[in-house]
């Protein structure tokens, strides 16, 4: 679980997060949804650390983030996993490399060890025999496995991911959509996703949160969504005036 | 105006001050380092032979050639020739050419590279990852840098002598030998130890100052291209700055 305490951040004048508290559950998809400039990536890059936030506190169970030590910090990093809109790969290395490397530097396996391990997180993702494989000879569906593989191959307990489906067609989205809700499920980990995909929102939006002006304007769940009559969350789901029709069936109205 | 080029000066120089503690922080795992280091070795070492094989040679003949054209018709005996020919090219034109001509290879290389990283998020993946990536992305580069471009140096003034030596043989402008007289005449090993000293150096410079522009290269590829060609400019700067520091101390 990781809670967010009052987080602002600014850029210069330009404020983005004004004051943001929730709570990302474990074992769950956490959504974080808004407009494009809404400051969904400014807000997971304060959840990993790569961003100082202006003011506010970030929790990883009992343990507050900018308060650790640099042991701590270094050991909640291994726990951390995080999948980048553009997969985030080594161009130099090939496939297994680029997986390995989270092995490499944090762990005493050997190299056989670290080998079944490419090879186990790889089928997890669906990808088999592309280890010898360079970035460039993949596609950008195959990249974004390979960065989830990457990700999740130290078991971490906390997995971000930063529009793991942009750029992808419906179809290979949705196997990225129901792999991360697999993994997440399956090793209890708490999963922190920005997105703006409706698809992914109706689907795996176990609890989403929905930024705008710089404040959750909806906190809520899927199935809420639906039968919701906040008129903010209406509108950014609901955007095409086909929607507006179809929900309006859907509900009898 | 002049107040904000100096403030921007200072904070540039600052940062990199902070930057190089951070390159110089204890390495994580030591093994993953050395195998960077290696590859890094092979891409700057071997991949910068042809260059500098070939400008080195030419280097050498024109300053050859050049010479005998001066010296020609005075009472300057010909065998000098090979003895400035030897001696500008260690203390100066090997070292001080080499850098340049690598901080332009190499230099634009290390900024385009690492600068493309850090616009893939590639050294944010890294930072998540709790890696330091100041030091991971440039202890490597600049372990190959200071260990490498020295050998490239010693051979560029090697092929340059040669050069000389082709150029006098070919051209027919004065004897073999007494290019080779001029060659034994009047060493002082001591110059090789500033020649040394010059490419360590420069070394250093070309590559952290490359390395630098690329770590905190903004996005777009405009500003790719920007720190790629301000590695460069910076670099022969500071090499040249350097080159006279280190003759008013060591000479
Ligand atoms: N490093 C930075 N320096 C200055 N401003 C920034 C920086 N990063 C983000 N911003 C600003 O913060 C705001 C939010 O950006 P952010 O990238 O979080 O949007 P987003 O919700 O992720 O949008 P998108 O869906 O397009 O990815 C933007 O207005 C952007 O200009
Ligand atoms: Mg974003």
């Amino acid at each position: 679980m990781i809670k967010i305490k009052d987080i602002e951040k600014s850029f210069g004048e330009k404020v983005v997060l004004k004051g943001i508290t929730s709570t990302f559950h474990r074992g769950k998809t956490n959504l974080i949804i808004g407009r494009s400039g809404a400051g969904k990536t400014v807000l997971l890059k304060i959840l990993v650390g790569l961003f100082q936030p202006n003011k506010g506190e970030v929790w990883y169970d009992d343990q507050s983030f900018f308060q650790l030590s640099k042991k701590e910090a270094r050991q909640l990093r291994m726990k951390i996993g995080m999948l980048f809109q553009g997969g985030a790969l080594f161009d130099s290395w090939n496939v297994e490399e680029n997986i390995r490397f989270p092995l490499d530097m944090y762990t005493e396996m050997s190299y056989t060890e670290k080998r079944e391990r490419v090879k186990e997180v790889l089928k997890k993702v669906e990808l088999t025999g592309v280890e010898n494989k360079y970035p460039s000879e993949l596609s950008g569906g195959m990249q974004k496995r390979v960065g989830i593989a990457r990700a999740i191959v130290l078991n971490p307990q906390y997995l971000f991911c930063d529009e793991p489906n942009s750029g992808l067609d419906p179809k290979t989205a949705i196997v990225i959509d129901q792999l991360i809700l697999d993994i997440t499920q399956q090793y209890d980990i708490t999963t922190v996703i920005n997105t703006h995909d409706m698809n992914s929102v109706m689907e795996i939006g176990d609890n989403i949160l929905l930024l705008k002006d710089g404040c959750v304007a909806w906190q809520g769940n899927k199935d809420e969504i639906l039968t919701s009559e906040d008129p903010t969350i209406i509108e950014f789901i609901f955007a095409s005036p086909f929607l507006k029709r179809l929900r309006k069936k859907a509900l009898g109205l | 105006m002049i107040n904000t080029i100096a403030y921007k000066l200072f904070y540039q120089l600052g940062q990199w001050v902070l930057w190089m503690r951070q390159v110089f922080s204890k390495p994580e795992k030591i093994n993953v380092y050395w195998r960077e280091t290696i590859r890094q070795m092979n891409d700057l070492g071997v991949g910068s032979l042809p260059v500098v094989f070939i400008i080195s040679i030419f280097f050498g003949a024109v300053t050859t050639v050049q010479f005998y054209y001066q010296i020609s018709g005075t009472f300057v005996p010909n065998y000098y020739i090979g003895y400035i020919v030897r001696d500008m090219t260690i203390i100066e034109l090997a070292p001080t050419f080499t850098c340049m001509l690598l901080a332009g290879k190499v230099g634009s290389n290390i900024a385009a590279e690492i600068g493309g990283m850090r616009q893939k998020e590639i050294i944010d993946a890294m930072d998540v990852m709790g890696v330091n990536t100041a030091a991971f992305l440039v202890l490597p580069r600049l372990i190959a840098a200071v260990f490498m471009i020295p050998l490239l140096v010693i051979l560029a003034a090697a092929i340059s002598i040669l050069g000389g030596y082709f150029a006098s043989v070919w051209g027919n402008l004065f004897t073999v030998s007494e290019f080779i007289q001029g060659l034994h005449s009047f060493f002082i090993p001591y110059n090789v130890f500033i020649m040394l000293v010059k490419a360590f150096t420069f070394a250093f410079l070309l590559t952290t100052i490359s390395a630098y522009q690329g770590y905190f290269v903004k996005s777009g590829s405009i500003e790719l291209g920007k720190a790629s060609t301000n590695a460069v400019v910076l670099s022969d700067v500071a090499i040249l700055v350097a080159d006279y520091i280190i003759a008013l101390v060591m000479t």
